[in-house]
């Protein structure tokens, strides 16, 4: 009770949303104005290769120019800021709200050192030898994740946790093909918690998939996975803890009943946040796994990218990883292209180098023990909000009552919206006018009125109370006043969208130009 | 690390013991590890990680990589001619502010309203390629222009229920590597070569290649190699006479001087937007794209979000959102379009910023110096003695082929280069033997005078 009270006297921020009515910036400008200038090509130049336009083939040169818009910079600089204040990042917010997607705090040392000139302004084909040191943070930061996953080999190369899966489904595929069974074993078995490219990514691939749902303890039951099992099977793709937060104990029985039918097995590990030295991938017997760099180690999300997915895999499957692999002899770190298994390219050179600059920022100012208090506190943080949030009346946590959750929960509104009519997607909406995120879940909605909540470890003690006291003031609302919840958000920087024109192919406008020639009658 | 005090984690404000134990108390648990309760003790590990023991202050973090990052090179010290899909180009001042703006730094998927900005600024971005391109759908990019040409062949096959696709051989390597490795389950790639003495696209071998089960033929322009490539009208009247579409990939920094292929016939455009404001970062910097007419057959067919404008409830006000999101694997899983997720968006804010602060002219300028530029070089290095730059009797845009002696190593030229403070230009003897001792030679409005004539210099006495 003495809990309870405190919460109730969390102070709700009175915010409002930067909202600056900003135009699109291709209504800005005026014809002759310029943001920035190209360098005069030097007259000596231009004199001795005479008119290049001339010499286009005609049909190859530009007849109209472009319809950018002219602005002085003043200008640019100050539509954009106007825009970013309308965007709430991690540094803005009690970033609690996005489940799945691990946000944290991105130190602002690492970026400073991912901006140096000594990462940002290196050709990728340049001689190995004056691009050693960047070559020994990728091969370090290896190194790092091997330490993290037990697992043989790394490849830093795909650009994301999706490019990643599909990587590791191209490798299931070729390690098949290789066997000589690749045509028969052609499906892939996933769960329905796991994140939505654990199914599209192998599907992508060529493969079948088959979609394990959860079975009384909020994982899947042997029983089902024994009853997808075949010779067909060529692997398990799945998540760990699972996107509820639930572990499943039994993983190591599925891994081991997968490699019993001859298929491989590979790791989600996009929920690592709240296991990093507590349980490894290999050790469960994984044979590949992948990290999100812009995730469990804290490299920033930049709206959706650039990022990596960092691909692991044991010394039997390393053949098969994207080229090239960088490789150290001991005095030279070098690209090691010759690899005649490979997968090849999934991504051009070697990956988002400057997020690997400060993901391994990242890991060695915290060191081993500090990996360990990131997992732990996540799960502290995780299983606090839990306690907060269920209070709430009309808030559940479906499977396993009473049982610790680790990094994130995924909840249940159903109680709330039977007795209110409110559903998840309004609390979200009404959450945002206390600036916050709150996402309701991944598709298909297993979980009724679903949302998702991981409080990493950046939060404190008092971002939690304040995150469960906004979610008490919004459930106070939908009884008191569910008009007041339906129609928010009323403090954010738009209101609630007309949705039917975008999934109208004759009014969806994805271009300026597409909304020009669709609305008659423009919006404003 | 020290026994007698607890260590503090500025990055972890409950590692504060006090604060642990009043949690653990709120949660009637004796320590952080019976939390942990749901793994069993077979699953968990007991080590020590081997990862490196903490630096802990940012001064000594500094220090430590700012060594290890001290053996590079940079483009700044050296005199860079290298290209091959990462350029070297200006970077106005303007796009780094934006792009390390920690509101969009530190975004990543929230809804319309409360990331409004981000929904508005990617929106712009995809308007304003439209425009560069002179097309009405443009997607949120994708990891780099290799991912786009391997989805948008994808699409084609998809759009076209066929499953052949010709490829232009003057693809880089790596490149086709990805689109072999992608286009795996759904297509047949077959390589159309190019004419030994224009580089262009053997028009002759396109057309007997072609046909009924052809989805796509797939060229770029400029080529890998550097050649402006004038058969695009023919190459697209061969592709579409047989019902295959027509996907190119295109440089858009060169689509202020040069037609945007939607104007000779291309049905998908993709590329990289890595030349517009991004630095080159190890090749860390690139994002890619892909377009299309405003088509529903087309629109349906794309993995990647798609932003669209549309009302509010508040008359007067702009909204966003996904527009037909049931195609995506967000929505449907497997049976969405390929997968989507992260990829490159910040990528795509910076080329927005890029496209505003150059506008028409500035695209027209830069556009003209690098032709300028390119030509001056490849007369410079035309000019030695048992050199041959350009291979190819063609226009270039930015790179061009350079033939040394027979009998020259490009590669120990390349070292001789580097003692003088040069990357020389990327070695093809590996990827194209036939060819001879070949560089290819990257040139861009970056590229001095000055620059262009020592390069010829250095390499008049190398080769000598």
């Amino acid at each position: 009770m003495d809990d309870a009270n405190r919460q109730s006297e969390t102070r709700l921020r009175r915010f409002h949303q930067a909202k600056w009515d900003e135009p699109i910036i291709l209504e800005l400008g005026t014809p002759g104005e310029r943001g920035v200038l190209v360098p005069e090509v030097e007259p000596p130049v231009r004199a001795a290769v005479g008119d290049v336009l001339a010499a286009l083939p005609a049909n190859m040169r530009r007849r109209e120019p472009p319809g950018l818009p002219e602005i002085s910079q003043p200008q640019v600089v100050r539509h954009y800021l106007r825009l970013s204040q309308e965007t709430l990042g991690v540094d803005l917010n009690v970033d609690i709200g996005q489940g799945t997607c691990t946000m944290k705090y991105s130190p602002k040392v690492n970026e400073e050192l991912a901006r140096l000139p000594e990462v940002a302004e290196l050709h990728p084909l340049q001689d190995e030898s004056t691009v050693q040191g960047i070559l020994e943070i990728l091969f370090r930061f290896q190194e790092i994740l091997k330490a993290i996953s037990g697992m043989d080999s790394f490849s830093l190369q795909p650009g994301a946790g999706s490019a990643a899966i599909y990587a590791n489904a191209s490798i299931l595929r070729a390690y098949h093909a290789r066997r000589g069974d690749g045509n028969q074993r052609d499906e892939i078995i996933t769960t329905i918690f796991s994140h939505p490219s654990d199914a599209a990514c192998p599907k992508t691939a060529g493969f079948r998939i088959i979609t394990l749902y959860p079975g009384p303890r909020g994982y899947p039951t042997l029983d089902a996975l024994k009853r997808a099992l075949s010779e067909r099977t060529a692997g398990l793709m799945i998540t760990n803890p699972e996107d509820t937060g639930i572990f499943n104990p039994e993983v190591d029985e599925f891994v081991r009943l997968v490699h019993g039918v001859g298929g491989l097995c590979s790791y989600d590990q996009a929920n690592a946040n709240g296991i990093l030295g507590i349980t490894r991938a290999r050790d469960v017997g994984f044979d590949l796994c992948h990290f999100n760099l812009h995730k469990t180690f804290a490299a920033p999300h930049g709206c959706g990218g650039p990022a990596v997915g960092a691909v692991g895999a044991t010394a039997e499957l390393a053949p098969f990883l994207p080229v090239p692999v960088v490789t150290f002899d001991g005095r030279r770190y070098s690209l090691d292209y010759d690899r005649p298994l490979s997968i090849g390219k999934v991504r051009s050179f070697y990956g988002v180098v400057p997020a690997v600059v400060k993901a391994y920022a990242w890991v060695v100012s915290l060191g081993p023990e500090g990996l360990r208090t990131v997992a732990e506190t996540s799960v502290l943080n995780n299983n606090y909000l839990m306690k907060r949030v269920l209070e709430i009346p009309g808030f559940s946590a479906p499977y396993e009552p009473g049982t610790h959750r680790i990094e994130q929960v995924r909840y249940s509104l159903e109680d709330l919206t039977k007795e209110t009519g409110v559903h998840s997607e309004d609390v979200g909406l009404r959450a945002a006018d206390f600036g916050v995120h709150y996402w309701t879940s991944h598709h298909p909605w297993v979980v009724p009125e679903p949302c998702t909540l991981e409080p990493t470890e950046s939060f404190s003690k008092a971002d939690l109370d304040e995150y469960a006291a906004i979610l008490r003031r919004v459930a106070d609302e939908a009884r008191s006043d569910p008009k007041l919840v339906r129609s928010a958000p009323h403090a954010s920087t738009t209101h609630r969208v007309d949705p039917a024109p975008l999934d109208d192919p004759a009014r969806w406008a994805v271009t300026w130009r597409a909304y020009k020639r669709k609305y008659a009658t423009p919006i404003r | 690390m020290s026994e007698e005090r607890p260590a503090v984690y500025p990055y972890i404000p409950n590692s504060v013991p006090a604060v642990r134990d009043e949690m653990l108390r709120a949660l009637g648990v004796g320590k952080i590890d019976d939390l942990f309760d749901a793994i069993p003790a077979r699953l968990r590990f007991r080590g020590r990680l081997e990862v490196p023991d903490p630096l802990r202050s940012e001064a000594e973090l500094r220090r430590h990589v700012q060594g290890i990052l001290a053996r590079n090179t940079t483009c700044r010290v050296y005199s860079s001619f290298l290209g091959a899909g990462c350029y070297l180009h200006d970077v106005p001042a303007v796009c780094d502010e934006v792009n390390q703006r920690s509101e969009f730094l530190t975004a990543y998927a929230g809804e319309p309203y409360d990331d409004h900005g981000r929904f508005q600024a990617l929106f712009e971005y995809a308007s304003l390629m439209g425009e560069l391109l002179d097309l009405d759908v443009v997607s949120v990019p994708t990891y780099d222009g290799y991912q786009a040409a391997a989805t948008a062949i994808r699409m084609a096959a998809r759009i076209t229920g066929r499953r052949k696709c010709l490829v232009a051989r003057a693809t880089n390597p790596d490149k086709l590597s990805k689109i072999r490795d992608y286009a795996k389950p759904d297509l047949d790639i077959e390589l159309v070569g190019f004419d030994p003495q224009t580089g262009e696209l053997d028009v002759d071998r396109l057309r007997r290649s072609v046909s009924a089960e052809t989805a796509a033929v797939y060229f770029e322009n400029p080529s890998y190699l550097g050649v402006i490539e004038p058969g695009g009208e023919d190459i697209a009247r061969i592709a579409h006479a047989a019902g295959a579409l027509v996907v190119v990939s295109v440089d858009p920094l060169s689509l202020g001087v040069l037609a945007p292929p939607s104007s000779y016939g291309a049905d998908i455009t993709c590329g990289d937007i890595q030349s517009l404001g991004l630095r080159m970062q190890f090749g860390g910097g690139q994002g890619g794209f892909i377009a299309t007419r405003d088509e529903e057959r087309f629109v349906r067919e794309y993995p990647s979000r798609l932003f669209g404008i549309t009302p509010t409830v508040v008359k007067g006000e702009y909204g966003f959102g996904d527009v037909a999101y049931e195609r995506t694997s967000f929505a449907e899983r497997e049976a969405g379009k390929e997968f989507v997720g992260t990829a490159a968006a910040l990528c795509g804010i910076t080329a927005g910023v890029y496209l505003s602060l150059m506008g028409p002219q500035g695209m027209r300028d830069v556009g003209e110096a690098i032709l300028l530029r390119t030509r001056y070089a490849m007369e410079g290095l035309g000019d030695i003695p048992g050199m041959t730059a350009p291979l190819f009797r063609a226009a270039h845009f930015q790179e061009f082929v350079v033939r040394f002696p027979q009998g020259t190593s490009v590669g120990e030229t390349n070292r001789t280069l580097l003692q003088h403070g040069i990357f020389g230009g990327k070695d093809l003897t590996r990827e194209l033997p036939e060819l001879g001792p070949c560089a290819l030679y990257c040139v861009s409005e970056v590229h001095t005078q000055a620059e262009i004539e020592r390069l010829a210099q250095v390499l008049r006495e190398t080769v000598s």
